[in-house]
Parts: C-alpha cells; structure tokens; sequence
C-alpha cells in the first residue's frame, strides 16, 4: 500500500532563532555537536529579528535523484524520504549543485553528502522545538492547518468589521 | 570533545600566541567559564597592574559545556582586572559567540599586552590570527560585527565586539556580540579599547564529540521539559525579563527617582504589557527570539514605535533598561527605554551604569550641586527624557564635563562634582546597583554588599527569597547538596538565615558560570529548577568527566574564594565605602516611602546587616575582617596561589 508520508512542515514565524534543531541533529546522526553537519539550518537575517530554517523537502520530483550519476539516491516509500546510499555516492556533489534549498551539504570531515533522513521516523528537530516552529505531520494535513489559519484571520477580521 | 578545547595566550604587543590543552585535573578543580577565568586572572595578573595597562590580563571563555549537547550553554565569559573599580572586573552575556569559539576550538583566551593600532583577533579551525581592524574601528557595535563578517567573506561569523564606548576608554563600556547580548558589568569593552583590540571573532566546524550522545540528548530533553514547564520561565518566554518589572515595581522595589523612593508610580507606559504590545505591533504575534540552544527565549525583538528612531529594529529591553531608561531617572515613556536600550546596544555602553549614574546626575542637579554650567546648560532634571538620552551620548563620547566625569564612573565622578555628591550615589566597590532597591530585603541587601564584582545581582542573589516558601520548601533547596541546619525564615524582610541562603545562590551561581549556563536554567527566579545533582549527569553524558554534587559545589567555592583572593589582593577591605562589603548610607537612614504595608518604612537595620555579613564572613571560613582563614584555604586547595599550574 502506498503510504502518504509524514513531512516536515516549518513555520518560519515561530522560529526564535536558538539553532537548537542543528545540535540535536548533529549529535543524534554523528555523536558531535557541530552545526556543519546539521541537516537543518536556520538561516537569519539579524537586523530584521527573522530566522528561517531551511532542510530537506523531500521533493516528489527531487532534483537530487535525478542528477545523481550513480543512482546512489533513491526514494523510500515507507517514509516518504528522499535517501542516499553511501556505499554506492562517489562524492561528486552534483546533488549538492542542483538542490534548490541547499538542503544537501557535503561534509569535509567525512567527505560524504549529507542530507535529512526524518531520524527514520521521529525527527529529533521537532522534538525538541519546544515553540512549534517545527512540525512533522500528515503531507494531506498541512493545508487544512492553513486553511483553518486563514480562516480564523478573515473571521477576525469579520468580527472587527462587525463591531465598527 | 569538550576536553579538546584549548587555552591560547595571545599577546598583542608582540603578536606571539601559544596554544594548549587544558589538563584534566584543571577541569576537576575549577571546571572552566568563569572559575577558571578566575584561576587565570589571579595567576596571570600582578598586584596593583593598572586596568588600562598592558599588563592587565583580558581573559575570555566559554563555559565546560559551552556547544555541548546540554541546555542553554551559550555564555560568554569576560574578566579582567576592572579599569572601573580597581578590583575584579567580570562580565557573562549570551548570544552564539562562545559556542562558534568552541566549535573553533578554543575555550579559554588570555590577551595581554597592547596591540600598535587597531586589531581583531580571528579564531578560525583551531588557528588563530592577529588582524587589522582600522575599516572597523568607530563602529557602531553591530555594524563591526558586519564589516568584520564582510572582510572575512564568511556571514556565520561571531563576533564579540567592543563599541565607540570602549574605543573612547568610557570605564562604563561592555562587550557586545550580537545585537542585544551583552557582557555588561564592570567596563569589559574599555579594557578592550585599551588594548586596541576591537573584537574578537570565531568561526568554526570542529566536531565537539559527545562522550555519549543518546543519553545527552534523552537528558537534555528532559532538563528542557523541566525548565519550560516551569511557570517563571514560561512568562519570561512570552514577556521576557521585563515580567519582574510588574511585581517587583507593586510590592516597592524599584528605585526611583535615584533612591529617593521606591516605586515607580503611574507607569503604565513601561509596564511590562506595554512594552510587550509594542514588539507585537512592531514585529507580530511570534517575537521572541533566544540564545544558543535555549528554549527559554526571553529577548523580544522590537522596533521603536515613534520618534526621531522610528522603525529601528533591536532587541531587548530587558528589566534593567526599564529601571535604567525609566524608573531611576523618573521618565515614563515606553518609547525612551526602547531608544535608551537601543543607544547603549549600539555605543556600547552598559545600560545598569548610564541609567544609574545619569539619575545619580539628575539628583545631583537637583540638590544643586551639578549646574546649568557643569552640562552646557541641558535641563538635567529627573523626568526629562532628552536630557537622558543626551547623557547617554555625551557619556559614550565623553562630551561635555558632566559626560566625560559620568564616563570614568560613578566613585571618579564624585571628586569631581565634589560637595557631597559621593552620600547620593548608590553603589558597592565602585559599582552601581541595579535598579532594585533592597532596603525590605535583607537578603538581597547583603548580596550586593558581598558580590564579588561590586554591586551585582547575579552573583549571589537569593531571589526565590520573595516567594515566601514554607521554610521546609527552603531547607530542601538550601540543604543541598552541603547539609544545612541552620535557621531560615519564609519573611523576605527578616535577616535569620539569609547569610546561608547567599552563601549557597554565590555557590550555585559560580557552578552554572563555570558549566556556561545561563541562570534562567538554574534556583534563580524558579525554585524548581536544575542545580548540582543535575549537572553531574549532563557533565558526565557530554564529557564523560564524573563529578559529584559536592564536588561541583568545591569547585564553585575554590572559585569564588580566588575572587575573594584577587579583590583582597587588590585593596578590598570590609567596611570601606569604595572597596568594601558596605552599602551606601541611604540604606540604614532612609526608610521606604512607597509600597506594599510590609515594605513602607523598611531599611535595613544595620546592626543586624553587620551580623549578617559576620554570618556569611563564616560560612565561607572568613576572618572578621573578610580574610580567608589559613585553614580554609587548605582545604579548598588555595594555599599557594599563585600556583601558576596553567
């Protein structure tokens, strides 16, 4: 059975900026604190108070994958990720030229791409983002939650109009 | 890991650096941060240097677990001998600097000497390069930060950076890094001024491995949900430090008007809710931002909402600027505290000291013993919003001779403004207090009395003392990990058991500056928060060091002892006014004007203060004089310092 797949969903708004999520996933995939070999980055733009992080879409069409001369990226289906196999990556770092998000990174320590797998399942970013800047949720869902959002606004919005 | 982080000696007047491990036993006996910090400046620093000298050690750390899988360790740590006081100078911000510096590879610097002419240091991949910072010098304290990220060609840089402030000497200058994060106390900035030395700058992608990193990442998740479930901490996340300002101000403990009363009245401009529909408006519903690795996120971003700097962003304000920029000088307007918090943030200068010394100033000019003639004709009068935010400027640039007086601090200002300008300022060792104002509150008295920095909230204070816990609450928290049977008192305006209680916040708090946590994380304005038996478990998970309780609270009295150690080296004597354990007169003469029933006509008895401090003299093995006895620096290991071991 196809399975609709979990993703990840950022709400850069919330973001405060911590960088916590990049420890965690540094410590949880390698054992070292080091933001670079974090999967995830917050990107900031200090003198205007925004931080967004940025991570691995796990594109349906991913570019990744398609460039990939070995074939060493492939999909998982369980998961709905986008996956490297290191045994077969010969380090050439085209995946990492053609990702929009830059969300594949090359590590120079390792010599080896990089990339979010969701922790297999129970990405350890969402979990401690205590501000909910991070959510991993039903891909079908992350609509209805907007679409609610947007409706609470224009009912808002309604109320006050009603009041004047 | 973290045991890889080095210690470099630089040395700006010949450029040689060295570079070194750490040893273990080093780590056992002081464990880093600030207690090591304080090893260093002992060792490293001779009797009487002069703080603007080359000789005067500039000593700049991350804590033991700084860039650890642990929570909120993202303090930097700055010490030297204070060009301000003349005694130990030290001063601990936030922010991403000391974590980039570990992720650098360092963890402890000592800079000596003085540079030729501008320089930034530049700690990069264990390497570390001395640079010419003439593009950078003059520069706002964000825009150095800027330029040093574009001549680098490397926007994740972080810098700690001194401002105009410290370039001109102001002995009031901090270290910044960041927009907001500030290393505030003591004038940090001006030795780095002194030195020539603009900034420091890290950037680094060395592995800090975890000794082991799935029982350090489970704990830390737990510690997390521990400190934000914590009910102080989550109204610190939504309104940030300016919370306290709301209870504090109710109950009369807020000095206003310089000391002349203790409550702010009619303020609802500055309330903490004001200030905090401000951010919302300027900056939407989500406007929190946080340190590294903390989920406490208690600065609020915000612009300034009108006026001659509307629309600029910063960040903050946190409880200080609301006493500083509002309380002290009598000024009412949420927008004053913004742009005051955002001048000082961009100068460089520590906003407690200008807030404090201008209403020092203000009621000087309203005794008349400051006049029209002394400030070039400004109004300095309490209540006058421009006039405070011209001071703040003429201080950072040391205009006009109120300014440049202000500018060498509060105890230099009053031989010059002479009369009896020195009764009227409210400080210790040379130090301003915090706008708080302690008269109903014996505790917290004989904790700005005994700081080790000089007049200061965060190095002993026993905040949870207000809560009025049941007294067994109290013992729990008080009689570890030492056991403690002495007595203790709920009533925040009694002096039974106060001495302890300070002597154990001096100790606590010495242990998370050490680890590089921030107090917020610790019993500071939450009493169930982590402390000793905690930190040996994420000790032990991120460095596989073992420690016990005791042992952590050993080293954080060694540590404190060393800084007892420099001051008394330096001329610290017990009752003196400018370098002693003594408050201001006002204290004992002046009763509370305002407040709640129990803290109207409150000072402090000073019979019972001086019992006070004899207490806390004992508890740490101190003489009556406030000299350690021999046999307690036996058994702290401090027998022969200088040990010059590191």
């Amino acid at each position: 059975m196809e399975n609709e797949g979990k993703v990840l969903v950022i709400h850069p708004e919330k973001c405060t900026g911590c960088r916590l999520c990049e420890m965690v996933c540094a410590v949880r995939h390698d054992g070292a604190s080091n933001p670079a070999r974090s999967r995830i980055r917050v990107m900031k733009w200090e003198m205007e108070g925004m931080y967004i992080p940025v991570s691995c879409q796990q594109c349906q069409d991913a570019p990744c994958m398609n460039v990939c001369p070995v074939g060493a990226i492939s999909r998982n289906d369980e998961l709905d990720t986008v996956e490297i196999d290191q045994d077969k990556c010969i380090g050439c770092r085209t995946c990492v030229a053609v990702c929009p998000f830059g969300a594949m990174s090359f590590n120079t320590t390792d010599r080896k791409v990089f990339k979010c797998d969701l922790c297999d399942g129970d990405p350890q970013c969402v979990r401690f983002c205590e501000v909910g800047c991070l959510e991993y949720i039903d891909a079908g869902d992350v609509s209805i939650l907007k679409n609610k959002e947007a409706a609470a606004k224009l009912m808002i919005a309604n109320q006050k109009a009603t009041m004047l | 890991m973290a045991l890889k982080r080095k210690i470099a000696y630089i040395n700006l007047s010949t450029g040689e650096i060295d570079i070194k491990p750490i040893p273990v036993d080093i780590r056992k006996k002081f464990i880093g941060g600030r207690g090591l910090d304080a090893y260093l400046l002992y060792n490293h620093s001779k009797k009487g240097c002069d703080p603007l000298g080359p000789d005067n050690p500039l000593i700049v750390s991350g804590g033991f677990l700084t860039a650890t899988c642990a929570s909120a360790t993202a303090r930097t740590h700055i010490m030297a001998k204070s060009p301000l006081t003349g005694l130990l100078g030290s001063a601990n911000m936030g922010g991403f600097f000391a974590p980039e510096m570990a992720w650098a590879g360092f963890h402890h610097l000592v800079i000596k000497g003085k540079a030729k002419n501008p320089v930034y240091i530049y700690l990069h991949n264990g390497e570390i390069e001395i640079r010419d910072a003439k593009n950078i010098w003059g520069k706002t304290t964000t825009d150095s930060q800027w330029a040093i990220r574009d001549e680098l060609n490397d926007q994740e840089v972080k810098s700690m950076v001194c401002g105009p402030a410290g370039e001109n000497l102001v002995r009031i200058a901090n270290v910044m890094t960041g927009i907001k994060n500030a290393g505030g106390r003591s004038g940090m900035g001006c030795v780095m001024g002194s030195k020539n030395l603009k900034a420091v700058a890290a950037r680094g992608t060395m592995d800090i491995n975890i000794a082991y990193p799935m029982d350090a990442l489970e704990y830390n998740k737990r510690f997390i949900d521990q400190i934000t479930s914590a009910k102080v901490n989550k109204t610190q996340g939504t309104l940030g430090t300016p919370f306290i300002w709301g209870a504090t101000n109710s109950w009369g403990g807020i000095r206003t008007r310089n000391f002349q009363y203790n409550q702010c009245e009619y303020a609802d401009d500055i309330e903490p809710e004001r200030i905090d529909e401000i951010c919302e408006e300027t900056m939407g519903p989500y406007h929190m931002s946080g340190c590294f690795g903390c989920q406490v996120h208690c600065r609020a971003q915000y612009k300034i909402p009108s006026g001659p700097y509307k629309g600029v962003y910063d960040e903050g304000p946190e409880y200080t600027s609301q006493g500083a920029f509002g309380g002290e000088p009598d000024c009412k307007s949420a927008e004053t505290i913004l742009v005051g918090n955002h001048l000082v943030d961009q100068y460089g200068i520590d906003n407690l000291e200008a807030g404090s010394l201008i209403s020092w100033a203000m009621e000087l000019y309203e005794e008349g013993i400051i006049t029209n003639k002394d400030t070039d004709g400004l109004a300095l009068e309490f209540g006058n919003d421009e006039a405070l935010l011209e001071m703040v400027k003429r201080i950072a640039f040391r205009e006009g001779k109120v300014g440049n007086a202000l500018a060498d601090g509060g105890i230099a200002a009053s031989k010059i403004f002479g009369k009896n300008s020195f009764d009227f300022l409210i400080q210790v060792k040379g130090m301003s207090n915090l706008h708080s104002d302690e008269r109903a509150t014996p505790a917290l008295a004989l904790n700005i009395a005994t700081a080790s920095r000089g007049s200061d909230h965060l190095r002993s204070r026993p905040a949870i003392d207000l809560y009025h816990l049941p007294v067994d609450v109290l013992r729990k928290i008080y009689s570890n990990p030492i056991p403690y049977d002495g007595p203790l008192s709920s009533e925040h305006t009694e002096y039974i058991g106060k001495a302890w209680q300070v002597f154990w916040q001096e100790n606590c708090y010495m242990a998370v500056d050490c680890l590089g946590i921030c107090k917020y994380h610790t019993t500071f304005l939450g009493a169930t928060l982590p402390n000793f038996e905690d930190w040996t478990k994420v000790l032990y998970y991120n460095t596989g060091l073992e420690y016990t309780p005791e042992e952590i609270w050993d080293v954080a009295e060694r540590c404190n002892m060393l800084e007892r150690l420099f001051n008394l080296r330096e001329g610290l004597t017990r009752d003196d006014l400018e370098k002693g354990d003594m408050l201001n007169h006002r204290y004992f003469d002046e009763p509370c004007k305002r407040g709640a029933p129990d803290v109207i006509g409150k000072f402090i008895d000073k019979k019972k203060f001086k019992k006070m401090i004899d207490e806390f003299y004992e508890h740490k093995g101190l003489d009556k004089d406030g000299v350690p006895k021999p046999e307690t620096l036996k058994n702290l290991g401090l027998a022969n310092e200088p040990s010059k071991m590191i």
